[in-house]
């Protein structure tokens, strides 16, 4: 088993970092309220980089904290993070959020990358049966990256949220280790 | 109904605080039941003693009282002020006029007596006409056939199926989320409940 | 399937106990040092009932619970006569270590630790889906190691000659099961 490869995929690699390296561009990645209506359906905030420190700090504490930070193969650009969250290690179940902070890099490939690598981590190292994710209406380059991830829709929780005066729904997708793995096969 | 309609009263039931000092006991009780627990969440069925329940409580006021995005109920029996169950709505978003429930009778011999419909009509009135939620989620195991029927005789629709994502007894069950909006609740005639 | 005497045996039940309730019974048991010498491979010494009761209450604050603990009560008249849990990372391989102790000498040998041990097994398979359980016993333990052939336990191996006690040396035995195993030996659960 090639150990590297657990962490490193085709455009991305997964590390660990310091809350301190990182409390500051989550901070300002908070200001594209663009970015942040994607990520979260609570009301986009600027929390100051101290805050970003604390949480991410406490974060650390938790057992099954499984949160990555993505950075680029080539350069090592610090783009955002991939995490896991609800993880029920009785039923083998757990949910994943993920988010890139830097605009140019969407649409490219590296967020699918980011997700393709934690499902080989979920399935393969952590013996998970499945993963679910909450994807919003709206992020129609989320949904399609999700799919080709192997992430069948499940399911919608109508008019979740309401934002720009117009309703939205929760899309939720999953995902079973067997159609990840089959997946796998005929790439 | 008017602002004088009791928003915490049923027939046989009333909503109330948490009692400190008796509830810990009973709920503990209650705890050894994985029936009881399996209803309430994801977690392992796992039995609590009194001083466990006694903190638990306490979290659960500090949380109600933190963040004012949690409404926890006990439920207790007009006629002997016994404690039958719980009901709460939780992780409400505000802006977006959302929250889940959860609802929970203690004892088995409890069940089945309709206890279930009575809370259900009070939050239902509570959530969409006092709180002035848009909409409440409800999240069930398939296996969970008596949490289903009374979700959907209040009208709630199953809106996602997460497909196997719970493991009880070497079974695997499907995750069902239903949903509720306030533009097609209809509250039902007590008599008819 | 969801089964309501999920903790309920033939002749005992598990229990959530208050942190006093546990002090005291585990103050009292361990006064037997060959109880003690039975249960734990740590030199017997006495410990405080506060002292219990500080680890209980520690570990009531972390939530997912490091180890599920449960006390064992005898069915037929409540008493408290010893004390089962499950420890150890349970993720991601599935793995539990299993513990027990009956503390109440007069029962030894009379089907309540197998009975409680069947219920608990019962808990790993079928509430936390656990997919093995390991315990060590000690082998100057024979009753306790055919207490756990019964419930299912099969021989793993042995440490040689860990223990050294009363001057002698004795072996640890490691003894699993599997998922499977239990599941063939109990298709009602």
């Amino acid at each position: 088993m090639n150990e590297a490869g657990l962490f490193a995929g085709k455009l991305v690699r997964l590390t660990a970092e310091d809350p301190e390296t990182v409390a500051k561009p989550y901070a300002e990645w908070a200001r594209d309220t663009e970015y942040s209506r994607y990520l979260d359906s609570n009301p986009p905030y600027t929390f100051s980089a101290k805050k970003w420190k604390e949480w991410l700090e406490k974060d650390m504490e938790r057992e099954n904290n499984y949160f990555f930070s993505i950075r680029t193969l080539d350069g090592n650009k610090f783009l955002g993070f991939v995490a896991l969250f609800e993880l029920h290690w009785q039923h083998g179940d757990t949910m994943v959020a993920i988010a890139l902070g830097e605009r140019d890099y969407w649409g490219k490939g590296y967020g699918t990358d980011a997700m393709n690598m934690m499902l080989r981590y979920v399935f393969t190292e952590l013996n998970l049966r499945r993963v679910s994710l909450i994807v919003f209406e709206y992020n129609q380059r989320g949904i399609r990256s999700n799919e080709k991830n192997g992430f069948v829709i499940e399911g919608r929780t109508r008019g979740a949220m309401l934002r720009e005066g117009k309703r939205w729904d929760f899309i939720w997708m999953g995902v079973t280790r067997e159609e990840w793995l089959k997946i796998q096969e005929t790439a | 109904m008017s602002i004088q309609t009791q928003l915490f009263e049923s027939t046989r039931l009333r909503l109330g605080p948490i009692d400190h000092e008796k509830d810990p006991e009973v709920e503990s009780r209650w705890t050894h039941d994985p029936v009881f627990l399996h209803g309430l969440g994801l977690n392992p069925a796992r039995p609590l003693s009194p001083a466990q329940m006694k903190k638990k409580y306490e979290a659960i006021e500090k949380e109600i009282e933190e963040s004012h995005s949690t409404f926890h109920f006990a439920v207790r029996a007009k006629e002997d002020d016994r404690l039958v169950g719980l009901v709460r709505i939780e992780w409400i978003e505000w802006s977006h006029g959302a929250g889940g429930l959860k609802l929970g009778i203690g004892e088995a011999k409890d069940r089945r007596q309709g206890y279930g419909s009575e809370v259900m009509q009070l939050m239902l009135r509570f959530a969409f006409e006092e709180l002035n939620l848009y909409r409440l989620s409800a999240v069930v195991g398939e296996d969970n056939i008596a949490g289903l029927a009374l979700l959907k005789k209040f009208g709630f629709v199953e809106e996602v199926r997460r497909r196997k994502a719970l493991m009880r007894d070497g079974q695997c069950f499907d995750l069902i989320h239903l949903g509720l909006l306030r533009n097609e609740w209809q509250p039902v005639e007590e008599s008819q409940l | 399937m969801d089964n309501p005497d999920l903790l309920k045996g033939k002749l005992v039940r598990l229990t959530a106990e208050d942190p006093k309730v546990i002090a005291e019974a585990n103050v009292r048991w361990a006064r037997d040092s060959e109880y003690m010498r039975l249960l734990d491979s740590n030199v017997s010494a006495p410990v405080s009932a506060k002292k219990i009761t500080e680890w209980v209450e520690k570990d009531m604050e972390k939530d997912p619970p490091p180890e599920y603990i449960f006390m064992i009560r005898a069915l037929e008249d409540e008493r408290l006569i010893g004390v089962i849990g499950l420890g150890g990372n349970f993720s991601p391989h599935g793995e539990a270590f299993v513990g027990i102790g009956i503390g109440e000498r007069e029962l030894w040998g009379k089907g309540y630790g197998t009975d409680a041990m069947r219920v608990i097994l019962r808990y790993a398979f079928s509430e936390l889906n656990l997919r093995r359980v390991v315990l060590d016993v000690f082998e100057y333990n024979p009753r306790a190691i055919r207490s756990y052939e019964k419930a299912g336990f099969v021989h793993e191996g042995r440490v040689r000659q860990y223990l050294h006690r009363s001057g002698q040396r004795w072996d640890l035995i490691f003894m699993g099961i599997l998922r499977e195993e239990w599941m063939a030996s109990h298709p009602d659960g």
